[in-house]
Order: structure tokens, then C-alpha cells, then sequence
């Protein structure tokens, strides 16, 4: 039995440019077989889980190889100012490498979010130290925020500076909750309620800044409530320019994330597969169960399709494409799943093994868990998704 | 060596070369087509002589436009899909230089339709069991000897138009059944050819059933050799996958833009369920159309990677869920269908029928080419690599399985 396939163009159809190459360059995979090579050596999963076990989740000389000697860092910053002058294509294919290998650095948070921030500002010295990995920083938002929801009201307000204070400083309090690589932070870029609203730069170490961790979920990646007590912050970006910056950091942070979910996708359906293929019941491997093979290959496609998603989101943002809000949404709900199923498989199809703290099941489950909730969950995505493409809610009763 | 951009712009100027001798407003069609194609214009993939030139296939976009700006006829691929998808590619592969002449020249300019002759009543997804039998017959006065068929075949599209069948047949029972199968060309026109229509569920037939009767076929249309009919039908059977995947569409483009217009005039009708459902489609319909685009990138650069396994897999359960959306949006016309009577549909459309058309079709989208049951199977063992599982029917001959 055979057909055809049917195509129509709707009226409403969106213009449709050419789809942007979604293939990976060949620098590209040069750069993801460097970085799989140092995850691999130098964080193998039994040193995740005992890193997780002492708590010591920031493995700082691992963040220095990958920033610093690998010049990861840099890769979203101009060679004028010591980075690669590279792009979120590169970015997005480092952070599958992370994804995969659970590895505890804080590489989303300052080598993509902070430093999207601080991209135009003028902050060239920052820069400069953060691509020659000589200093990390994070952005002070919540990692629960949704790129584009404005907040209700913002946690840290700006007051007036103290004597001796440089020019157009200015004075913070407030506290943020569930900050994603402060503790790692040696700058905290601390959006400030204010007329007008400012970015400011904050030195992590400063007498006032309290970085209280917290246990959380994905103990890969830390997080922490940040309180200020009158911290002096220099401004980095005011008015309009602080609120882009900000929308820009989450937009290219939840972009990110969803190449990093993928990695974590994939690493999941690879582990289950080599496993199903070894274990035995019933004399014959579990992976010749049908009932198995149907659950894998499901995994499988969704793996395919949150590929496609991540390097569009990651081609948009390269480019400025004004389709990058809906290319992130679709990224991120698709990936924030497909991490999902695929860890929730792993740890489903490797029996009782996979229950257990021993085995590196749970790592890639609560990462994927904790990631998908992270810069948006799904929902929030999709929700975003129907306002920018016209398909609108039923008017509220 | 050329660039692409150099191929295509060489290409460009062939093709008003050729439309300069060949006016598309004075030739008739068929002298044009053939022209078009013994020129070397017809898929510029192919080798030269057998209407190409030995080019990239992504190439091809940039020919076809220039002839539809000149107004030219084309060939009417949708009415002969399966002789272009499917058969063109077995015959190229595994035909011989002399059928290639033969056949290609006429499937391509649409003088010859192809169907496909797979499926049995006792062979579905178990292809290899199929029972139609090929019997070797000699001194019949046809070159190189020639063989009877009998049997059954159906879910065969478009065969009451069809010159030829790609047909597979049992011709030794005495082996294991992946072994005792070759590969035809069969004239739908000769004699102990019957074609009838199979109505389905959506109350049209699109496909028939053929009865075969000491139906004769000449050596020289054997495609592969005995016993290889196996090996060349997998051929056919992978590019019938990436048909059915689909083609370009921009966003929006096929059945998910049906369900996003209707909500979009029909406030009146959201619920909040349904805009749940709908938007979660819509996003899935995008993702897969980016993995569409994905692959066919991959495919133009010479790379293709496995995941034209998921596109029809993804694509049926999209065509089923949007569908069925578009259905429960409907309100109380969902409660109405537009027409039971039996049609014989030469191409299919889902558009230009009602949603309860497009709901009953889709149910076929998961069973046609290969079940999504199956497709899983193989994206499990060829894919990932998982082991078989276990069978008591793959050593046997095949004239002592249990039936």
C-alpha cells in the first residue's frame, strides 16, 4: 500500500525563508570532539556523582580547563576583546557535551547568560577577564525565570550611593532566590529595581553579599539565594539597554539550555541501548523485547526532532533572526521533553540498577528534570509560542 | 571543479537553450517531455542517456523552476508517484542497462504508470511470507524463456492505470522465505491480469486489489536475479519511506495550517483543551518540518543520516492527532461527512474534503508503507542496533511454515 504526499500552503503561512543550515559544521564538530575528550577525562560520571556525594558540586580546575584552556568562555566574545568571536552554533554544541557528561561547571550561566548580558554594553575589561576565563559570572534572576515574562516586581531595589563610592554607583538590597552559578560567581550582574532600571556589575565577595546555597534538585548544578545589604554595584547597562540585556541573556540562556537538554537526550538513549544489549533475563538480551525496542525507538525520534529544534534555535540566535523568540520556545519545550522521556526511560529500562545512587541514571534524570523547569518549562513555552504565531487563547469567560 | 552555484547556473542556461528549440507553447506535451528528457533535463541526477547527468540531486530544484517560469509542461509527478519514487530508483539500481532504456524514458514523461504489486492478503507487514507464485515456463516462443504468475496482491494504488507492476513473487518454495523471492516487471495490460477495486474506510477506493492468473511475464522483465528479490525490494521499500516522509513545506504548510486558520476564524468554538492540544501540535508540526529540512539538507550534501526513519512515523501520528483536532473543532458538522460514495481517485489530497475525510484517511498513514509498528522494529535493530528477536521462521523452507 502506498501514497502520495499532500502539500498545500495556507494563506496564513508565515513567510518562509530558507531554513538555516541545521547540520554541524566541521569547526563545530572539532570543537564538540575537544570538549567530549576533556569531559571524558577529566569528569567521568563516577567523579559527578562523587563530587555531588561531597559537596563540592563547582569543579572549579575542570571550569578552567573548559574556560580558560579551551577557551570556552570566550566563544560568544569578540577576538578584539581575547574571545573566539564565535557563535551560539559553537556555544550550543559545548553545552551538549556538558549536558551529556552531567559535568559541574558554570558554563551556561556565565560563558552564555552573563556574558549575553554584558555583549554591547561597553563592558570591555569584563570581557576581556571573562573570556580569558580569569573570572566567571552570573546573572542574578531566579533559574525558574521565563524569557519575556515580565516580572511583578523585582527582588533587589536600588538605593543611593555611599561616600567614597565610584561615579554612578549605586547601593543594592534585596534578595534572589534560586540563582544558577552564584556560588561560582566572582561577579553577580544584579538587575536593580530603580527609576531607571539598571544592570549592575557586583563583586560575589563584597562585604553585604550573602550566597546562601540551597539543596537543589539537579545537584550538578548548584543553586543559591542571593541577599545583598547595601552592595555597591556599577552600573552596566540603564533603562531600555538593562532590560534587552537582561531579555537577551534569558532568551540565549533558554536557547542554550535546550542544546544542552538534547546532550542529555542523547547520552540517555546511549546508555540505554548499550545496557538493554548486555542485560540479560529470560536467556536473551532485554533489547530484543519488542516491547523495549518500541519504547527505545520512540526515545530515538524524539531525539531526532529535538535535534532539529536546538541548532534552529542555535542558527537563529547566530544570526539575530527576528524568528529567534519562536525558534527558543520551540527549542525548549522540545528538548525540556525529550530530555525527560529519555532519562525517565533510563532510568525505567534499566530495572532496578537504575533506582539506584550508584549507577549515573538519577544524574541525567534530575538534570533533565531540573533543566526542562529551568528559563521556562514547556508550558510556558508553548504559552509563549501561541501569542507569537496568532494562535490566541479562548477569551476568558 | 564547479561549485554548486556554478552547476546550477550551467544548468539554468541549458534549460533556455533548450526551451529556445523547443517552444513549450508550440510542441505538443509528450514530444516536449520526451525532448526534455533525452536532453538530459529530466532528473539531472540520473546518468547521462537515461535523462540525466550524472549531477547532485539537489540540483534538480533549480531546472524544475526554470521550466515551470517558461510555462512548460511538466510531468504530472503526483499522478505517477510510485513510478518516480519507487520504481525509477529499483530499475536504476538493479535493472538491466537494456530495461533502463526501455523503461525510464516512458515512466518519467508519464506515457507508462507504475504500481507496485507487495502486499498480499496473507502478507502485510510479513512481506517475505507472500504466497504469489512465479513458475518458470520455457518454449513459448518468448526470448529467453519467460514465467507464469498466480495469485493475489492488493493495496495496490492506482493499478487500473498502470502499464506496468513492480512485482515480487515466490519463484522456489523450497528455500527460506527471504530466499526464494525475485523482483519483476509485470504488463498490467496482458492477459490473466484482473484489477478491482478495494474500497476502503473512507468510502473511495484509491487502491485496488489484482488478481493475477497464469499471468505471463518475459525473462527479459525480471529485475535482479532469481532468488534476489529480496535484496531489490528493500530498494524500493526505503525510497517508499522517504516519499511518504514528505516533502518542503514552508510553516504552516499541510494539515497543521487547516487547524490553525480554523481557530483563528472560529473564536467562538476555543476551548481550553483544545488550544492545549493545538499548540502542542503546532509545535510538533514545526519541529518535524525543521527535521524535514534537516535531513534533506543532510541528503543534498551526500550525508544522509537515519532519521528519514522518524519522518514518516512522526508525520502519521501529526496527520492523525491534527485531524482529529479538526474534527472535535468542527462543532456539529463533525456529525456529517461529506460524501460516502465509491471515487477513484488518481492522486491523493487531504485537502478539498471535509475533516471527517481527513480523520478516516489518516488512520491509513500509520498502516501504508510499512506500519509504525514495523518502522519501530527497524529503526530499533538498523538504527540502534538492538538485537532481533528470537524467530522460528527465517530457516525454514518456506513451503513448510505453519499457515
Amino acid at each position: 500500500m502506498s501514497t502520495t504526499t499532500n502539500s498545500s500552503t495556507t494563506e496564513r503561512a508565515r513567510p518562509a525563508g530558507a531554513v538555516p543550515d541545521l547540520r554541524y559544521g566541521d569547526a563545530e564538530e572539532q570543537l564538540r570532539a575537544v570538549v567530549r575528550d576533556l569531559l571524558a577525562d577529566r569528569s567521568p560520571w563516577p567523579a559527578v556523582l562523587a563530587r555531588v556525594d561531597a559537596g563540592e558540586a563547582d569543579d572549579v580546575p575542570l571550569w578552567h580547563a573548559l574556560a580558560a584552556d579551551l577557551g570556552c568562555a570566550g566563544l560568544l566574545i569578540d577576538e578584539r576583546h581575547g574571545g573566539a568571536g564565535a557563535s551560539y552554533r559553537e556555544a550550543a554544541v559545548v553545552a551538549e557535551e556538558t549536558g551529556r557528561a552531567a559535568a559541574c561547571v558554570p558554563y551556561l550561566t556565565s560563558a552564555v547568560m552573563a556574558t549575553t548580558a554584558l555583549l554591547g554594553t561597553g563592558e570591555d575589561e569584563l570581557l576581556g577577564a571573562l573570556a580569558a576565563g580569569r573570572l566567571t559570572a552570573a546573572l542574578a534572576v531566579c533559574f525558574a525565570t521565563m524569557p519575556g515574562a515580565e516580572p511583578s516586581s523585582r527582588p533587589v531595589r536600588i538605593g543611593p550611593p555611599q561616600d567614597g563610592d565610584a561615579p554612578g554607583a549605586a547601593r543594592l538590597t534585596g534578595t534572589v532566590t534560586g540563582v544558577a552559578g552564584a556560588l561560582a560567581a566572582d561577579v553577580l550582574l544584579v538587575p536593580g529595581d530603580g527609576v531607571p532600571f539598571g544592570l549592575y556589575a557586583v563583586d560575589a565577595t563584597a562585604a553585604g553579599v550573602t550566597r546562601a546555597p540551597l539543596v537543589s534538585l539537579d545537584a550538578t548544578r548548584p543553586l543559591a539565594d542571593v541577599t545583598l545589604d547595601q552592595v555597591p554595584g556599577r552600573p552596566v547597562a540603564t533603562g531600555e539597554d538593562a532590560a534587552s540585556a537582561v531579555a537577551a541573556a534569558l532568551t540565549a540562556g533558554a536557547g542554550v539550555l535546550a542544546s544542552e537538554l538534547f546532550g542529555v537526550a542523547e547520552q540517555c538513549l546511549g546508555t540505554t541501548v548499550t545496557y538493554v544489549k548486555e542485560r540479560r533475563q529470560f536467556a536473551r538480551p532485554v533489547g530484543s523485547f519488542q516491547a523495549l525496542k518500541h519504547r527505545l525507538a520512540d526515545v530515538w525520534i524524539a531525539v531526532t526532532q529535538a535535534r532539529a529544534a536546538a541548532r534552529y534555535a542555535a542558527a537563529c540566535l547566530t544570526a539575530g533572526d527576528p524568528d529567534t523568540p519562536v525558534a527558543v520556545a520551540l527549542a525548549k519545550a522540545a528538548c525540556g521533553e525529550a530530555a525527560v522521556l529519555a532519562a525517565q526511560e533510563c532510568v525505567q529500562l534499566h530495572g532496578g540498577i537504575g533506582f539506584t545512587w550508584e549507577h549515573p541514571a538519577h544524574l541525567l534524570l534530575k538534570r533533565a528534570k531540573s533543566g526542562s523547569l529551568a528559563l521556562g518549562t514547556p508550558d510556558r513555552h508553548r504559552a509563549a509560542l501561541a501569542a507569537l504565531v496568532d494562535l490566541p487563547p479562548p477569551a476568558a469567560e | 571543479m564547479l561549485t554548486g552555484t556554478d552547476q546550477a547556473a550551467g544548468l539554468r542556461q541549458q534549460v533556455r537553450d533548450f526551451l529556445a528549440g523547443h517552444d513549450p507553447a508550440a510542441v505538443p506535451r509528450l514530444d516536449f517531455l520526451r525532448a526534455r528528457f533525452d536532453a538530459g533535463l529530466a532528473w539531472v541526477h540520473y546518468p547521462a542517456g537515461l535523462g540525466g547527468q550524472g549531477l547532485p540531486r539537489s540540483l534538480q530544484a533549480a531546472v524544475d523552476a526554470e521550466f515551470a517560469a517558461a510555462g512548460a509542461p511538466d510531468n504530472n509527478p503526483a499522478r505517477i508517484g510510485i513510478g518516480l519514487g519507487m520504481a525509477a530508483p529499483t530499475i536504476l539500481a538493479y535493472g538491466t542497462d537494456e530495461q533502463q532504456q526501455r523503461w525510464l524514458r516512458p515512466l518519467w514523461t508519464g506515457e507508462e504508470v507504475w504500481c507496485q504489486l507487495f502486499s498480499e492478503p496473507g502478507a502485510g507487514s510479513d512481506l517475505a511470507g507472500l504466497a504469489t507464485r512465479a513458475v518458470r515456463v520455457k518454449g513459448d516462443g518468448e526470448a529467453g524463456g519467460g514465467w507464469r504468475v498466480t495469485g493475489q496482491k492488493v493495496w495496490t494504488s492506482i493499478a487500473h492505470a498502470a502499464r506496468w507492476g513492480l512485482l515480487l513473487a515466490r519463484t522456489d518454495p523450497d528455500v527460506p522465505k527471504h530466499a526464494g523471492l525475485t523482483y519483476f516487471g509485470l504488463d498490467m495490460t496482458g492477459p490473466g491480469v484482473e484489477v478491482r477495486p478495494l474500497r476502503q474506510l473512507t468510502g473511495e477506493a484509491e487502491f485496488n486489489e489484482v488478481f493475477l492468473t497464469d499471468a505471463a511475464v518475459a525473462d527479459a522483465d525480471r529485475i535482479g536475479g532469481v532468488g534476489e528479490g529480496w535484496r531489490v525490494a528493500q530498494a524500493t521499500l526505503m525510497n517508499e519511506r522517504i516519499a511518504i516522509g514528505g516533502g518542503a513545506l514552508p510553516r504552516e504548510g499541510g494539515m497543521v495550517g487547516l487547524a490553525a486558520n480554523a481557530w483563528r476564524e472560529h473564536p467562538e468554538a476555543r476551548t481550553p483543551g483544545l488550544h492545549d492540544r493545538l499548540i502542542r501540535l503546532w509545535a510538533e508540526a514545526e519541529v518535524a518540518r525543521l527535521a524535514g529540512a534537516r535531513l534533506r539538507q543532510q541528503l543534498a550534501a551526500g550525508t544522509p543520516g537515519p532519521e528519514g526513519s522518524a519522518a514518516k512515523i512522526v508525520f502519521a501520528r501529526l496527520n492523525q492527532e491534527l485531524s482529529a483536532f479538526d474534527l472535535e473543532f468542527s462543532g456539529a458538522g463533525a456529525l456529517v461527512y461529506d460524501d460516502w460514495a465509491l471515487r477513484r481517485p488518481e492522486t491523493l489530497s487531504f485537502f478539498g474534503r471535509g475533516p471527517g475525510y481527513r480523520y478516516l484517511r489518516s488512520r491509513g498513514n500509520s498502516i501504508e508503507g510499512g506500519t509504525s509498528e514495523i518502522l519501530r522494529n527497524i529503526i530499533a535493530e538498523r538504527v540502534l542496533g538492538l538485537p532481533a528477536e528470537p524467530r522460528t521462521d527465517t530457516r525454514v523452507p518456506w513451503k513448510d511454515l505453519p499457515r
